[in-house]
């Protein structure tokens, strides 16, 4: 198509037009989302939203950016639990010390997503409300079974961690509902972390990976153990199996690589030109390996 | 998509305009304010060629909108050399080292760096490789920008004479 370039006010204009709204308040965001939660889109950090806003594969004809709604920014330990405000930027919670002391596999999560410059405006919200299968927060989130609070104008519910994720990019939040915070249950104590995924280039999304929790008791046996996928199912994928073949024994290379096998038996990852299913599949076997060593170490 | 007014302090100098929402932070910084510095390069927020700081934070320019930087305060490349002419010891590093070939990729690179040249001083490789990861540059193999990191970074600090 022929674009004047000569013409005053011809800017080039990516994103689709849309109605742009940006409420001041939590009261107010849910009240717009009632009113177009299904033609609207919530708009966050907007690191993935942009994207395909700009590319127009995204054509919403109603924004509701909550960047504004400031009461939704904050971080803050409750009871032992942590609450992470939908709206808190990757970067501030990476750099909290709850991300490493409390909470590491946070830390340890929160490194790999992209690059310093995406994690200044993303949030934590919002990348585990874009539920992407091959982000490293919703597998995180999901290794700490976290619950996630969702508001409308009909009220507040939480939602489990297990139930929030359903499909590739879908999570069980109702298009006139705002997810308003991220709640972390505490860890045991003795609980050992770590997150192993293998990406083409830094930052890049990975081809696949696992978060793991290992905690010990006095003995050092496993008391409880908790495993999840990265990039293995159109959701983070829980190995419940495998989770249950550590706990009460002792971890060693050989049981690792079992419970890695039992893991990664039933899972069919999507391949592509980057790695085929097959390759995935072994690659996240060896990410469980690796995770649990190092969290049990 | 009524337009909305909207007034951003690049550099020190306050833009009003009345903007389309729908207007990306890169393009009014270029369009509107006529910086021509920041540079557009893959506009979905992977090459860092837009990179410009917000309330001194780097951030990709393409990925947001305009309207969300109304009342925000920005720097872009233009801000780094004097008024004279004399350009950020960063600049200068990356002049001297050859960090740079076509230049396309260089203000991303500069306004990803400038907020954490203090840190970067005692950074090991590895660490300053992972601050340039989100800056695609074609050119250079990155080599001399990390040489020019380490340069400018170690220069900063008084480590090493300017």
């Amino acid at each position: 198509m022929y674009y004047d370039c000569a013409e005053e006010e011809s800017h080039a204009v990516k994103p689709p037009p849309f109605d742009y709204k940006d409420p001041r308040s939590l009261e107010e965001a849910v009240s717009l989302l009632s009113e177009h939660g299904e033609e609207g889109k919530v708009l966050a950090g907007g690191q993935s939203l942009v994207p395909l806003l700009n590319f127009r594969l995204a054509q919403p004809s109603v924004i509701v950016d909550v960047n504004r709604v400031e009461e939704l920014s904050y971080l803050r330990r409750r009871d032992g639990r942590l609450q992470i405000g939908a709206l808190c930027r990757q970067a501030r919670l990476e750099q909290s010390p709850v991300a490493h002391e409390g909470w590491g596999l946070l830390g340890d999560a929160l490194k790999l997503v992209a690059h310093p410059q995406i994690r200044n405006r993303g949030t934590v919200g919002g990348s585990a409300a874009h539920a992407d299968p091959a982000a490293e927060l919703p597998v995180a989130l999901s290794c700490l079974d976290a619950r996630f609070k969702a508001r409308s104008t009909r009220g507040e519910r939480t939602i489990d961690a297990s139930d929030f994720f359903v499909t590739h990019l879908t999570t069980t939040l109702e298009p006139d509902e705002l997810l308003v915070e991220v709640e972390v249950p505490a860890l045991p104590e003795r609980t050992g972390h770590a997150f192993e995924e293998y990406s083409r280039r830094h930052g890049d999304f990975a081809l696949g990976g696992a978060a793991v929790l290992y905690t010990k008791n006095g003995g050092d046996t496993c008391s409880e153990a908790r495993i999840a996928l990265l990039g293995a199912a159109d959701t983070p994928l829980r190995a419940r199996e495998a989770e249950a073949a550590l706990r009460g024994n002792r971890l060693d290379e050989e049981l690792a690589a079992e419970a890695a096998r039992i893991a990664t038996r039933d899972i069919e990852p999507t391949g592509d030109i980057h790695g085929s299913s097959q390759y995935r599949k072994r690659l996240i076997e060896a990410m469980v390996r690796r995770a649990l060593v190092k969290a049990a170490a | 998509m009524k337009p909305r007014r909207v007034s951003i302090e690049i550099n020190g100098e306050t833009y009003e305009r009345e903007i389309e929402p729908r207007l990306l932070l890169s393009d009014f910084i270029r369009h509107e304010a006529g910086l021509t510095g920041t540079h557009v390069g893959c506009e979905h927020g992977v090459c860092g060629a837009c990179t410009v700081q917000m309330d001194r934070e780097p951030v990709r320019s393409c990925l947001m909108l305009a309207v969300q930087a109304d009342g925000h305060s920005l720097r872009t490349v233009e801000s780094l050399a004097d008024a004279n002419g004399t350009l950020h010891p960063l600049q200068q590093a990356f002049h001297e080292s050859h960090a740079l070939q076509c230049g396309f990729c260089t203000p991303g690179f500069l306004m990803s760096i400038e907020p954490m040249l203090a840190e970067a001083r005692d950074f090991d490789e590895t660490q300053i490789r992972e601050l340039l990861a989100g800056n695609l540059c074609r050119c250079t193999g990155y080599q001399n920008i990390v040489t020019a990191t380490e340069l400018a970074a170690n220069r900063m600090s008084g480590a090493e004479p300017a």
